[in-house]
């Protein structure tokens, strides 16, 4: 994949969070019964970060967890061999909490879609709002996010992708383009790049 | 754990693998799998002995991940809906199939159970007879306990369900195997280096059998006690010392498994009495004392206390009976949603 075009560098993607972390906050009038939740891989790291800024800003700690999306995906039964499972880690109660669900590429909105059908398992959430580092457009599906950290126009012979410190080694988001032929139908994945 | 497979979600190599699949749907032509993707290499789970040290960790691996789904609120994902999986059991059973029957569902399977008992193989009808007609009815999975080795070969070359063994006569119980070294796996964190001894009926035990492959392959050193009637003819080339005195086996050892007297194989006839097994082969508190510090007491149940293990110890700290019955809904929920994954060819209909 040749990588096209810079769209973060990590002193952006740092700023970007601690205005996504200010909003969460705002939108929500301070941090009672707040949770966040990562969609593995990526919204992981990223849930993590927008706690350390909470908890900075508010000195309070937001109850942090994550979710696999793999078995709540609707292609399941069309890819073969079936994808790895991750952990799926809530480690509290979501009933009457606000769980802000945090990815990296909001893309067809089935990764989105397959983490509320994942949420709604472990109990009933007052409300669940939609954080998402980069917005590149083309959904599938009718879901929209809460807190956008930059949109992004792209064609769906591109992808973007986030990488993280904690994962990848460095702090960057860049623009790619699909070798010919092999761009990605944007409805053949649930998990969009991460 | 979890982060062992960082780009699992990668959807470029998902696409490359449904692409890759089209073209060689062949099931002897294996494709690498990808950083994303979840592959045994085989589309049956017949045995221990065709999984190689990747095919074992990666059921382990994912049967990790699946032991949170049992303790939700709403014990059920949506991974294998639609999915036909019928349980036939030629032998009985009520862990191995109440097992298999609750990880099926809990994974949206539609899982149907059908044993001897109220089967027409009591009216004379062949098991390839019974395999056609259940395949007819297009199951995606079959899981199958039989008496005789080999059954559940013969059930997966002639299905184009994926074929489950639960057991097949004294052969293989991969599924049980899994479980234990799962268990072994999550109370010592590691294989190499362990000592496992295995105690009771080592001949007439698919339990054995299959524990010996997968904890040898894992890198345990295994050790076998038993009197010397239920001690297979060169047991050592299985690759385990063996003992014919209970002692020398278990000292030092890091997990105790006993075996379960088989009354129903021949287990009657290799040894003069009850008594006498439990006072030379029973696994007493006394007896475990030789064993290495926190040590844990393994047992594939059912379990006829005061024959191969007392019952104090059956229920006692080191016990980790309980938790091999747990993990063995895990293990199966893995092993249905990664078989379920696979695609198959039949190449003929027998």
């Amino acid at each position: 994949m040749r990588v096209k075009a810079t769209i973060m560098e990590a002193a952006q993607m740092d700023r970007t969070l601690t205005r996504i972390s200010h909003e969460i906050i705002e939108r929500n009038g301070g941090t009672e019964n707040l949770v966040l939740i990562g969609i593995r891989t990526r919204g992981v790291p990223l849930a993590r970060a927008i706690a350390a800024k909470i908890a900075e800003f508010e000195g309070v700690e937001i109850p942090t967890g994550s979710v696999d999306i793999t078995l709540y995906r609707d292609d399941l039964s069309q890819i073969s061999p079936n994808p790895v499972v991750q952990k799926t880690d809530l480690p509290f109660d979501l009933h009457d909490q606000t769980a802000v669900l945090v990815d990296d590429v909001l893309y067809t909105g089935r990764t989105v879609r397959s983490a509320l059908d994942a949420l709604t398992d472990f109990g009933r959430p007052l409300a669940i709002q939609l954080a998402v580092l980069i917005d590149r457009g083309h959904r599938e599906l009718p879901i929209r996010a809460d807190f956008v950290g930059k949109n992004v126009p792209t064609s769906s012979d591109e992808v973007v992708e986030v990488r993280l410190e904690s994962i990848d080694g460095e702090n960057l988001v860049v623009l790619c383009e699909m070798p010919d032929g092999t761009g990605q139908e944007a409805s053949e994945g649930v998990k969009e790049e991460s | 754990m979890e982060d062992q497979q960082p780009d699992s979600d990668d959807p470029q190599a998902a696409g490359k693998k449904e692409g890759q699949d089209m073209e060689n749907d062949s099931n002897d032509i294996q494709v690498e799998p990808g950083p994303g993707a979840a592959a045994l290499k085989c589309t049956d789970l017949l045995g221990i002995e065709y999984l190689d040290v990747e095919d074992i960790n990666l059921i382990l691996d994912t049967a990790e991940q699946f032991k949170e789904i049992s303790q939700r609120p709403i014990k059920k994902v949506p991974a294998l809906r639609g999915k036909t999986v019928i349980n036939i059991f030629f032998e009985p059973s009520t862990r191995t199939r109440t097992s298999f029957e609750i990880a099926a569902k809990r994974l949206s399977a539609d899982a149907q159970s059908i044993s001897a008992s109220t089967s027409s193989l009591v009216k004379g009808e062949t098991l390839v007879d019974t395999a056609l007609n259940l395949e007819a009815m297009f199951p995606d999975l079959i899981v199958m306990r039989h008496s005789y080795p080999g059954a559940a070969h013969l059930l997966a070359r002639i299905c184009k369900a994926r074929v489950i063994n639960a057991g097949d006569g004294a052969h293989e119980h991969p599924t049980q195997a899994l479980l234990d070294a799962l268990t072994i796996r999550d109370h010592k964190g590691k294989f190499e280096g362990l000592r496992v001894a295995i105690v009771g009926d080592i001949a007439h035990s698919r339990v054995a059998r299959s524990n010996i492959q997968c904890l040898t392959k894992l890198g345990a050193e295994v050790v076998v006690a038993a009197p010397p009637t239920f001690l297979p003819l060169n047991v050592e080339s299985l690759g385990v010392e063996a003992h014919s005195q209970l002692e020398p086996a278990i000292e030092g050892a890091d997990v105790v498994m006993a075996l379960r007297i088989q009354l129903e194989r021949g287990g009657r006839l290799s040894f003069p009495s009850q008594r006498e097994y439990f006072n030379l082969f029973g696994l007493t508190k006394e007896r475990l004392s030789l064993t290495a510090k926190d040590s844990i007491v393994m047992h594939p149940g059912p379990m006829n206390r005061g024959v191969e293990i007392a019952s104090d110890v059956a229920d006692g700290p080191t016990s980790v009976i309980l938790d091999q019955v747990t993990n063995g809904l895990a293990v199966r929920m893995a092993v249905l949603y990664l078989l379920a994954g696979s695609s198959k060819d039949v190449e003929t209909a027998a």
